[in-house]
């Protein structure tokens, strides 16, 4: 099967039915793309395909119908996105493990809304869940996000 | 100065020696000298056994032995280092370290004392530090408790300040006095300006006696501690690059996922691995503890296998549904099982006799700790050596099992200790590490992962027990006359230490954590603890016996204060003498502009207070009925840690562990049916979400004399402040969570 992942192209063998998380994590070793339902509740899993938000644990492989981008396709260390700098100004990470899922759907979310208010943001972001409760800085770095991202 | 600052001054001991080209500086509590992890790393030609700073010429390590698992710790532990040793920590390798008595906790075990946090009298002191001995001598290094922060900010401060002192004077040995030399950013800097790294005097800092003769810089010369600083881990957290245990690959490695008994404890009758092994991407079927585990090329083909199984599961001997486990505790509250009164002030009987009697029934349910990353550990067994990289609160417990299991020395054994994705308590066990060494071996050079699935990891918890409680009370004049409290539970602490070490003798006091050690003084008083026979095994769940036992005492507290017609917060401040719990509740009423419970129709404003792990904590709540159901719209939080470190992340604890508290008394529990628990993943057990999520004000006083950690005390009194402004909204009495049985959330 082959794939086109943050900009590359991919190619995986396995089954078509396998979710296509488990072909990012075990497959590609892709582990920023984290595990923690497996049902849709978490949003731990989401990526983007053709720049949609996605849950990558309800999406078969056979199915996947474009382009992947993962939290690395977003920004890196050395080169941020808009969001993440938010993200690392907030101190909004405690054990991180849901961000990746939060800040691709931040990331989901901003490009379809320039100007969110907490409604649209409480809309777009709970099915997110953070087992830690960073939610309050979730809020104020997607606000924090959204106007560096008008002003850029 | 306060005394335990005293007692740990003394019992210092500093020390250095060589490592492979450079030099390790450790300070350790002791009284007998505990064996040298340098020592032990030289002979074995190993320089990672070291702790706390290793300096080479390649580089700085500080290691910081306590695990991280979203508290921020590891960044702490780091910033307290390189604020003595005069260095950026982002410059530093940091290292958990292997396992080892140099990095033992003396805190906790004189946390379970009978005696409050906030009791410094000459017995509580007394015990205290006899149980910080029992605790160096057993050497059990874990974190949990809130406790590392209170534990470690001396010594790890020492350790850098005798690091930098030793290289100043490795500095100093061509004449110049060791007074007259500075250190900045990694360089002790001589009289001339001349600037010398530290890798380079790493090696002959090794060659001179250490410099003992340090003394803390004073908070006010701090240039890193109590300012706002990011956390070391944030950037790879904000990145997806952090790498968490569930996140290893190593090459040739293969994946396997556990199916255990429903009925935690039950054995297996028989199985049959036919139709796993027929399916797609199955190298085996093996036995584990509790159960089976599948190894594949996928995790996902492992996790489809595993269902695949068919097993007869043989029943635990405990109750088999939640209903029959209320009743057991129900019968527990007898004389034969009483376990404690730590609290009989005044005469409770006396008071209550021929009196209005105030009555009331308290239930707090199991719960799942459900952090975000499932369990998982990965395992490579060899002939000689066994490496484990997982994430684990009990890192020495981890690592005498794989002794055990294996029969290897334990300098065989090497634990690579990563991040956790949350653990609330649940990484105080090493079931899920177990059954990945035992995958492990059956494959001898292969590793191997084993990653749990939500459904196994929400099935297979050790939950907070099934907890409750019966309050009986008297009011008069206004005021509070008689309290008494019966709090049942299955003893957590029998649950745990049985699984871990051995049962201690004496009470379960932290059974009753959370009603025996609050700072009121109610003229007659009494907290009674039973503990029930055992049922499902239990663990720790972030501010263990608090977490029920706050609700249990602070809305009963509430609910007499109500028939006596005081004010809430008034009254509670009349019955506190502890200066730092009344400063809480000060802080938080000027902080909401408290008023009284009345906020105007159809809202109401509720008020708790707890003292745990030393912790005071003062929580005031808005909530408004909507249309929808009830909105929880501002949180005031004020607590006192003594003196902050870590600002930043402080405040994440106390909104984070509110949060934690909150969305669990709103929509969480766990109820068993034929032993087998019934809410298997997070559309069962949801938690707090992001709509669902108030505005905070947070204040830390910094006013305590101790040292304490935030990882736990805001969870606690989240629920029965929750209750009590609910209360005051609809009139109503929440006394069994979660609510939304009774009641629904916007
Ligand atoms: S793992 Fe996909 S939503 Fe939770
Ligand atoms: S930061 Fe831990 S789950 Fe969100």
């Amino acid at each position: 099967m082959d794939l086109t992942i943050n900009g590359s192209s991919r190619t995986v063998d396995l089954p078509d039915d396998m979710p296509l998380l488990w072909a990012l994590r075990d497959g590609l070793n892709m582990t920023s793309v984290k595990y923690g339902c497996g049902i849709a509740q978490c949003g731990a899993c989401t990526v983007h395909i053709d720049g949609e938000a996605v849950r990558s644990c309800q999406v078969a492989l056979g199915d996947v119908w474009g382009e992947i981008t993962t939290i690395e396709g977003l920004g890196t260390p050395d080169a941020l996105h808009a969001i993440q700098a938010a993200w690392i100004e907030h101190q909004v990470a405690q054990c991180g493990y849901c961000q990746s899922g939060q800040i691709m759907q931040a990331a989901d979310l901003l490009a379809r809304n320039a100007e969110p208010t907490d409604d649209d943001i409480d809309d777009a972001m709970s099915g997110n869940l953070c087992r830690c409760g960073t939610y309050p800085r979730i809020r104020a770095a997607v606000h924090a996000a959204a106007s560096a991202m008008r002003e850029a | 100065m306060g005394r335990a600052r005293t007692i740990a001054r003394r019992s210092f001991l500093i020390g250095s020696a060589a490592i492979l080209g450079g030099v390790a500086f450790g300070a350790y509590f002791v009284t007998r000298p505990t064996p040298n992890p340098l020592l032990e790393g030289l002979a074995d030609g190993e320089a990672a056994l070291t702790p706390f700073v290793k300096i080479t010429p390649d580089g700085i390590t500080l290691i910081v032995p306590r695990a991280d698992v979203g508290q921020g710790i590891a960044s702490t532990q780091a910033m307290l280092i390189a604020e003595e040793l005069d260095i950026d920590p982002a410059t530093a390798t940091l290292d958990p370290g292997q396992p080892h008595k140099a990095y033992f906790n003396g805190i906790i075990a004189g946390e379970s004392m009978p005696f409050p946090a906030w009791d410094d009298g000459f017995v509580a002191r007394t015990v205290r530090d006899l149980m910080m001995n029992v605790a160096r001598l057993t050497g059990s290094q874990f974190t949990g408790g809130s406790s590392s922060t209170a534990d470690l900010h001396e010594s790890l401060r020492m350790a850098g300040a005798t690091a930098r002192e030793t290289l100043k004077a490795a500095a100093a040995r061509t004449g110049l006095a060791r007074a007259d030399l500075r250190s900045e950013d990694g360089h002790v800097i001589l009289p001339d300006g001349t600037r010398i790294a530290y890798t380079e005097l790493a090696a002959d800092a090794a060659k001179i006696e250490p410099v003992t003769d340090v003394t803390l810089r004073p908070a006010s010369e701090w240039t890193r501690l109590g300012k706002p600083y990011q956390r070391l881990d944030i950037v790879a957290k904000s990145t997806g690059t952090q790498d968490y245990g569930i996140d290893v690959a190593l090459p040739g490695m293969l994946y396997a996922t556990v199916r255990a008994n429903p009925g935690r404890g039950g054995g297996m009758a028989s199985y049959s691995p036919d139709a796993a092994l027929a399916m797609q991407g199955v190298r085996s079927v093996v036995e584990v503890n509790e159960g089976l585990a599948v190894i594949a090329d996928n995790t996902w083909f492992a996790f489809q296998a595993a269902q695949a199984l068919e097993v007869d599961w043989l029943p635990p001997d405990y109750p088999a549904s939640s209903a029959e486990m209320w009743q057991a505790l129900a019968e527990a509250r007898t004389e034969e099982f009483q376990n404690s009164r730590l609290r009989d002030d005044g005469d409770v009987e006396a008071a209550l006799n021929g009196a209005t009697v105030i009555e009331a029934d308290y239930r707090s349910p199991a719960l799942a700790h459900a952090a975000l990353e499932p369990l998982s550990a990965t395992v490579l067994v060899e002939a000689d050596r066994v490496q484990i990289w997982t994430a684990t609160q009990i890192p020495a417990v981890v690592r005498d099992a794989a002794v055990e299991m294996t029969g290897l020395d334990p300098s065989q054994v090497t634990l690579h200790a990563l991040s956790a994705g949350g653990s609330f308590g649940r990484r105080l066990d090493h079931d899920y590490v177990v059954q990945a060494i035992q995958i492990a071996a059956t494959m001898p050079g292969t590793p191997i992962k084993t990653t749990w699935s939500r459904e196994e990891d929400m099935t297979h918890d050790f939950p907070r027990p099934m907890h409750m409680a019966l309050g009986r009370g008297r009011v008069g004049n206004g005021r509070v006359l008689a309290y008494d409290l019966d709090s049942i539970s299955a003893s957590l602490i029998s649950s745990w230490f049985g699984r871990i070490f051995v049962v201690p003798p004496g009470a379960d006091t932290m059974l009753v954590w959370g009603a025996f050690d609050q700072p009121y003084a109610i003229p007659n008083y009494r907290v009674t603890g039973y503990a029930a026979p055992p049922m499902m095994p239990v663990g720790s769940w972030r501010s263990p016996g608090a977490c029920s036992n706050s609700f249990f005492h602070e809305s009963f507290l509430s609910e007499l204060i109500h028939a006596a017609g005081a004010d809430p917060l008034e009254e509670r401040l009349r019955l506190i003498a502890d200066a730092d719990s009344r400063r809480v509740l000060e802080a938080v009423a000027e902080m909401s502009n408290w008023a009284g419970a009345d906020i105007g129709p159809g809202r109401g404003r509720g008020i708790a207070f707890a003292h745990t792990h030393g912790v005071p904590v003062a929580e005031v709540i808005d909530v408004t009925l909507t249309e929808r159901g009830i909105r929880i719209d501002d949180v005031w939080i004020a607590a006192d840690c003594g003196t902050v470190f870590d600002p930043v992340n402080a405040e994440a604890q106390l909104t984070g562990a509110a949060v934690y508290g909150l969305g669990h008394a709103m929509n969480c529990e766990l109820t068993y049916e034929n032993h087998a628990v019934q809410q298997t993943n997070f559309d069962a057990f949801e938690g707090m979400r992001l709509y669902q999520t108030p505005r905070f004000h947070t204040r830390l006083l910094g006013r305590a004399e101790r040292v304490r950690g935030l990882g736990e005390p805001a969870t606690a009194p989240a629920a029965p402040a929750l209750a009590d402004a609910i209360f005051a909204a609809t009139g109503q009495r929440l006394r069994e969570m979660p609510f939304n049985k009774f009641v629904d959330f916007a």
